[in-house]
């Protein structure tokens, strides 16, 4: 059996998607900045998809930004409320320990540059509370950047009660809502979202293209500068078959959502109570302020790179946040951030479920990971310290 | 090109000399659960100072799985004083390499070997020089920023 269960990090284009996109490739490939017909057609399907995207958002298409996806959406968000801030002496950032290095690295580089950023803490549960962002914000803050859900461990963060309150007190609001848009209604109005970052190749879109909101009067600076595409804010020749791609996708993902919620929400649930059999296993993230696709495990006495190789030898594909797999000496930042110790981070594994998700395939991947565990316990000598009491326990 | 070599996948999949040994002569220990691997080598060595029997438990990555798999290879049946020419470089080589930010699983599995040579050696009162031993190094120092 084959199991793709990493949809968090990236999804198989659908057909819908890929049938949409053809065209633009082999018919519509005209230049939308180009005065001829073949051009001008391009850019009526330019429009025409900004305007659509608009829509799902509760945006007005003129506030709909293309990009090149999730991480460019994030970089231009972050540095254009900086600049603007910095114009009014506004120097200081709030945002959270577990966000995505998009958003983390671009806060460094400001730092470097003399911006002050706040990093909230995350409570166990993977959870911010507007209370902790309200008490942050300072005369000087020129923005708040936090994630809708977060990426690992897929928990949901109480978007618009922090919209109002940034609302209230007058300061620029950016969420990365990559991994929310397919899972969570989002309304840029309602929930009182100034930025907003979308990737498309999360939800059955192509890689490359993605999309920045930013509310009428929040004023973008260019990090690609160029010709005047994207009302001068975005240079580069649009992606049209990407957005074109993107927008189908995103529909589709929107029309299915709450079907989509509610067969999650069963499997998530089997998942969850069969990986809680393991012993000294423990779910990570609030188990039910989550996207329903997502669920987190961590396992102690094993290493989590190992795990995902000899689930991959079952024909699972998962992924982990420890060091190895991360590529640094250090495991997941965001398993950190909730608490996890890194001899409990280092054993995690993250399954992130599509909407072709089977209960067999929910079974097979229960049997997998149990099999695995045991067989990595079997000869670890950390686990071995762990049974005999050398070591304690972290988990009951 | 995959992560790893298609060796270290065998030797991850399939590895050498798993297990322990109960009445072993000499035990080595390296690593940290914290720094996410633990390497335990155990030794059964014979009058001529042979190794007899070598098994070993590991918690870490598949390289490291890996490369406690090939130095237990390496070191069975060999004179101590061969055992302890064992370099981390020979244990990469013998897996057609390790990626640039693995090789310290192939230097833990050098330094689990001589570990329980040394274990071996004290526990025998046998006389040996402290420099062919390299000192623990500071596990710590990995997640520390």
């Amino acid at each position: 059996m084959f199991v793709y269960a990493d949809n968090a990090a990236t999804t198989a284009v659908s057909k819908n998607v890929l049938d949409a996109m053809v065209p633009i490739y082999t018919e519509v490939y005209g230049n939308p900045s180009s005065l001829y017909s073949v051009g001008q057609k391009a850019k009526e399907i330019l429009e025409e998809s900004r305007e659509r995207i608009a829509n799902i958002l509760g945006a007005k298409p003129r506030e709909i930004y293309f990009t090149s996806g999730g991480s460019e959406a994030d970089n231009q968000a972050i540095v254009s409320a900086a600049r603007f801030g910095e114009k009014k002496g506004k120097k200081h950032i709030i945002s959270t320990k577990f966000e995505h290095h998009a958003v983390l690295h671009t806060l460094q580089a400001l730092e470097k540059e003399g911006f002050e950023v706040t990093l909230l803490d995350v409570h166990e549960n993977g959870v911010v509370t507007p209370e902790q962002v309200a008490d942050a914000i300072r005369e000087d803050t020129a923005l708040v950047t936090i994630m809708y859900a977060n990426n690992e461990i897929g928990t949901v963060q109480p978007i618009a009660e922090i919209g109002a309150i940034c609302k209230e007190k007058g300061v620029l609001f950016h969420t990365d809502a990559v991994q929310a848009v397919s899972h969570i209604h989002i309304n840029v109005v309602e929930q009182n979202i100034d930025m907003l970052s979308i990737s498309a190749h999360k939800f059955h879109g192509p890689k490359g293209v993605g999309v920045l909101y930013a509310r009428g009067g929040v004023a973008l600076t260019n990090i690609i500068n160029g010709g005047a595409q994207e009302r001068g804010k975005r240079a580069g020749t649009e992606n049209l078959a990407g957005i074109v791609g993107m927008t189908v996708a995103l529909e589709d993902a929107v029309a299915h959502m709450d079907e989509n919620n509610a067969k999650f929400e069963k499997l998530q649930d089997r998942l969850i109570e069969g990986l809680s059999k393991i012993p000294y296993s423990e779910l990570n993230g609030d188990r039910n302020q989550r996207v329903k696709s997502n669920v987190n495990f961590c396992f102690e006495g094993i290493e989590g790179e190992s795990l995902l190789l000899l689930l991959d030898d079952k024909g699972v594909a998962v992924s982990s946040g420890s060091a190895c797999t991360s590529g640094s000496l250090d495991p997941s930042h965001v398993l950190l951030a909730i608490g996890r110790p890194h001899e409990v981070a280092h054993g995690s594994l993250r399954i992130s479920l599509g909407e072709d998700a089977t209960e067999e395939q929910v079974d097979y991947i229960i049997k997998s990971v149990t099999e695995v565990v045991e067989y990595l316990r079997s000869f670890s000598p950390f686990w071995a310290d762990l049974k005999s009491g050398k070591r304690p326990h972290v988990f009951h | 090109m995959a992560l790893y070599s298609e060796k270290v996948m065998d030797h991850f999949r399939n590895p050498r000399n798993v297990g322990v040994i109960e009445d072993a002569d000499g035990i080595g220990e390296v690593g940290n659960p914290v720094c996410g691997d633990i390497m335990k080598i155990y030794l059964k060595i014979n009058d001529e100072q042979v190794i007899n029997d070598v098994k070993f438990e590991t918690f870490g990555c598949g390289s490291a799985i890996a490369s406690s798999s090939m130095a237990t290879e390496l070191i069975k049946g060999k004179p101590l004083s061969e055992a302890l020419q064992l370099t981390n470089k020979a244990v990469t080589e013998a897996l057609d390499g390790l990626p640039p930010h693995k090789l310290h699983c192939s230097v833990l599995a050098e330094e689990a070997i001589k570990s329980a040579v040394k274990d071996y050696y004290d526990k025998n009162g046998i006389e040996y020089d402290p420099a062919d031993f390299p000192e623990d190094h500071d596990c710590e120092a990995c997640h520390v920023h």
